[in-house]
């Protein structure tokens, strides 16, 4: 079969190229950057958005769900995007690092400590070049030909940085647009760190961000990334963050999906260094109509390296929830010990949740654990509960909280943790 | 004053239909410690489970007053609130909710629906400590989630710290001295005792006599296929423990 058949293109596909051709040359980047961007476009044209035919997105068919594209947002005035910002409550005494609609905003800094080197992804020289550009990446594709900005970032050698350094992604505005911003950010060796990627937006405005990160740790290097994603209700999120795992490095991250109508986040991690660790903690909730789909592929290519993940999920109302979870693992990577764990709840009728784990193990003396489990409520659970006077509904929150919240009890940064269970509990409290 | 009437109660699981309850009458007054004693597959835990309301049971006929209510009307979290206490003869164990947590939730919970001020934090730590400390148990236990890793024993003692903070009127006991050991049914009793008083009954389910040396009660009944078949004081449960519940059975046939 000719896999090259005519397509007929989407709107939201004719629409993309359309203001990729007459938005490229204002788009920022030297050369190389246009190159790429170039070869971006040319990689939509071909594959177009990907269907559920396309194995790694045969949950989310984007072809479909993605009916509309926007222009890439303009730059806010600094007075708008100062606005905007300060419409969301941020941790204290967190290091903020502003982008707006996709603008990195450098006046709006707080204060930065001597071991964080950060500047605008622009200033940097072919910041935009790498990640592949196949049909099952079209996040990378898509943030390849639009990007505007991110950050540039490198916490220096053997430093140890206290606060957490904030990326406060915000969209803002009265038009539907694009945001699209990429960061870079190296965790030199023994450095020690912690980051938190949150994005925020308006409610009843249709809008896109496509976010792209990448973060190396080099040798014993430590961090935590925390990802909050509260999107407008109405908003498309393609998120992805692609992590390479030095020698001895420690990595944790925690990502909490509360907002947007259309979600992906893809985190893909090599574990490209003997003796790392890795820990994922996720939760996702769908509600509303909402689809949620988290994949991730780790991949080990060293011996003597752990990961382990947890996912948690809550599906209720008309709301649609994913998880691919592949682990890699190489032949020359013994010792490997991966586990992961997906656990859902289906609270409504009319929800619904897939779950694929796939282990490509080709080593022989690994470790490979994996569950998947998708329940209601325990019924006896519930009963004890309320037989010892808790009404029923009240029961029933109890303890889901206590499912999603459990699997952020690990983190050691207690203020962060009760943050992230106050989204959970918003979240929830809405829909009483 | 009778506290709970149990009129020829009849009552079935929704599931498959299986009769467990066929006739059961039972009264309990204020202030007396009624023992049910029974074989097992008597029904002892149905009704255990039926005065707690779970909803695996279904009522085809007779009545249940508790203080002149219908109790059958009731939601399961208002016959708590109402004063009603199943200490569990296996305690849920619910990962995530740490155990100070839902104790707090239980109590204000529970004041809140008969009307009555909600306990501030220093109040409530200051209730848990008094009582946990009379019970033996460990303030470090109370932070961990819900009954999640305590052994048998702590579980039991758990129960009895919730039925002691909780203050319940009617007080039903489902084979609380399983899984325990003699240390340990000494302090679950004893947390019992404490909470005899004139306005508060105790129906103590159990398979030994073990247990009524420790809590001492005023009526013993036996049930057998879902129904008592005989009643005494204390010294029906030692002639039990002598005979065996075959005899009984027998002469009641």
């Amino acid at each position: 079969m000719n896999m090259h058949t005519t397509r007929a293109n989407t709107e939201a596909e004719t629409k993309l190229v359309d203001i990729y051709d007459r938005f490229a040359t204002s788009l920022p980047g030297d050369d190389k950057v246009s190159a790429a961007r170039e070869d971006a476009i040319a990689a939509l044209k071909e594959f177009g958005l990907p269907t559920r035919r396309v194995e790694a997105w045969h949950y989310t068919d984007l072809r479909n769900l993605m009916r509309d594209a926007y222009e890439p947002a303009a730059k806010p005035e600094i007075a708008e995007a100062e606005k905007a910002l300060d419409a969301y409550d941020w941790l204290s005494g967190i290091i903020r690092l502003p982008i707006v609609n996709g603008h990195y905003f450098p006046e709006l800094v707080s204060e930065v400590p001597e071991a964080i080197i950060v500047s605008s992804l622009c200033e940097g020289e072919s910041a935009f070049i790498d990640g592949s550009l196949e049909a099952d990446n079209p996040i990378n594709i898509l943030n390849t030909a639009f990007a505007t900005d991110g950050l540039s970032m490198i916490v220096d050698e053997g430093e140890t940085v206290n606060e957490t350094i904030g990326i406060a992604n915000v969209f803002t505005g009265d038009k539907s647009a694009m945001a699209s911003a990429r960061n870079n950010i190296v965790v030199c060796d023994g450095a020690s760190c912690a980051f938190s990627e949150r994005h925020v937006g308006l409610n009843g405005l249709a809008y896109t961000t496509t976010s792209v990160t990448n973060l190396w740790l080099g040798v014993g290097a430590k961090a935590r990334w925390v990802i909050v994603q509260e999107e407008g209700d109405l908003a498309t999120h393609l998120g992805q963050l692609n992590v390479t795992l030095g020698e001895n490095s420690e990595l944790e991250i925690y990502m909490v999906n509360t907002g947007g109508k259309l979600v992906r986040r893809e985190i893909n991690v090599v574990v490209a260094g003997e003796n790392s660790s890795l820990n994922i903690r996720g939760v996702n909730l769908a509600g509303n109509e909402n689809h949620i789909d988290v994949t991730t592929v780790l991949e080990h290519n060293v011996p003597n390296t752990v990961s382990s993940q947890i996912y948690r999920n809550v599906a209720t109302e008309r709301g649609n929830g994913v998880f691919q979870g592949q682990i890699r693992v190489a032949q020359i990577a013994q010792k490997t010990d991966a586990a992961m764990a997906c656990n859902t709840l289906l609270l409504s009728d009319d929800c619904g949740f897939s779950a694929k784990p796939e282990l490509e193990i080709f080593a022989d003396d690994v470790l490979c654990a994996h569950g998947a489990t998708i329940a209601d409520l325990e019924e006896s659970h519930l009963f004890y509960l309320q037989a010892r006077g808790i009404p029923e509904n009240e029961a029933r929150n109890l303890l889901i909280k206590a499912f999603l919240e459990e699997i952020l009890d690990d983190m050691d940064d207690e203020k962060f943790a009760e943050a992230l269970v106050c989204r959970i509990d918003a979240w929830l409290d809405a829909r009483k | 004053m009778k506290m709970l009437e149990i009129k020829n109660l009849h009552a079935r699981i929704v599931e498959d239909g299986t009769k467990i309850l066929r006739g059961l009458n039972l009264s309990v007054k204020a202030g007396e410690v009624a023992a049910i004693m029974g074989p097992n597959g008597s029904g002892k835990s149905t009704l255990s489970y039926i005065l707690a309301g779970k909803d695996d049971y279904e009522i085809t006929e007779g009545s249940i007053t508790y203080n002149g209510q219908n109790l059958l009307d009731m939601e399961i979290h208002e016959r708590a609130a109402a004063g009603l206490f199943l200490a569990f003869q296996y305690p849920l164990e619910i990962p995530g909710v740490p155990t100070m947590n839902f104790l707090r939730t239980a109590m204000n919970s529970q004041r809140k629906f008969r009307g009555e001020k909600e306990l501030t934090t220093p109040e409530f730590i200051k209730l848990v400590k008094a009582e946990a400390a009379k019970l033996k148990i460990d303030m470090n236990m109370l932070k961990r989630p819900l009954n999640v890793g305590f052994s048998g024993g702590e579980k039991k003692r758990a129960e009895i710290l919730q039925m002691a903070l909780l203050e319940p009127k009617l007080c039903i006991l489902d084979e609380t001295d399983s899984g325990l050991d003699i240390d340990a049914l000494k302090v679950v009793s004893e947390g019992v005792n404490a909470l005899r008083s004139p306005d508060r009954a105790v129906v103590v389910i159990t398979h030994y006599q073990r247990l009524l040396d420790h809590i001492v009660p005023d009526s013993v009944h036996v049930l057998s296929k879902g129904q008592i078949i005989k009643s005494g004081d204390k010294s029906l449960a030692l002639e039990l423990e002598k005979k065996g519940y075959a005899d009984i059975i027998e002469a009641a046939a």
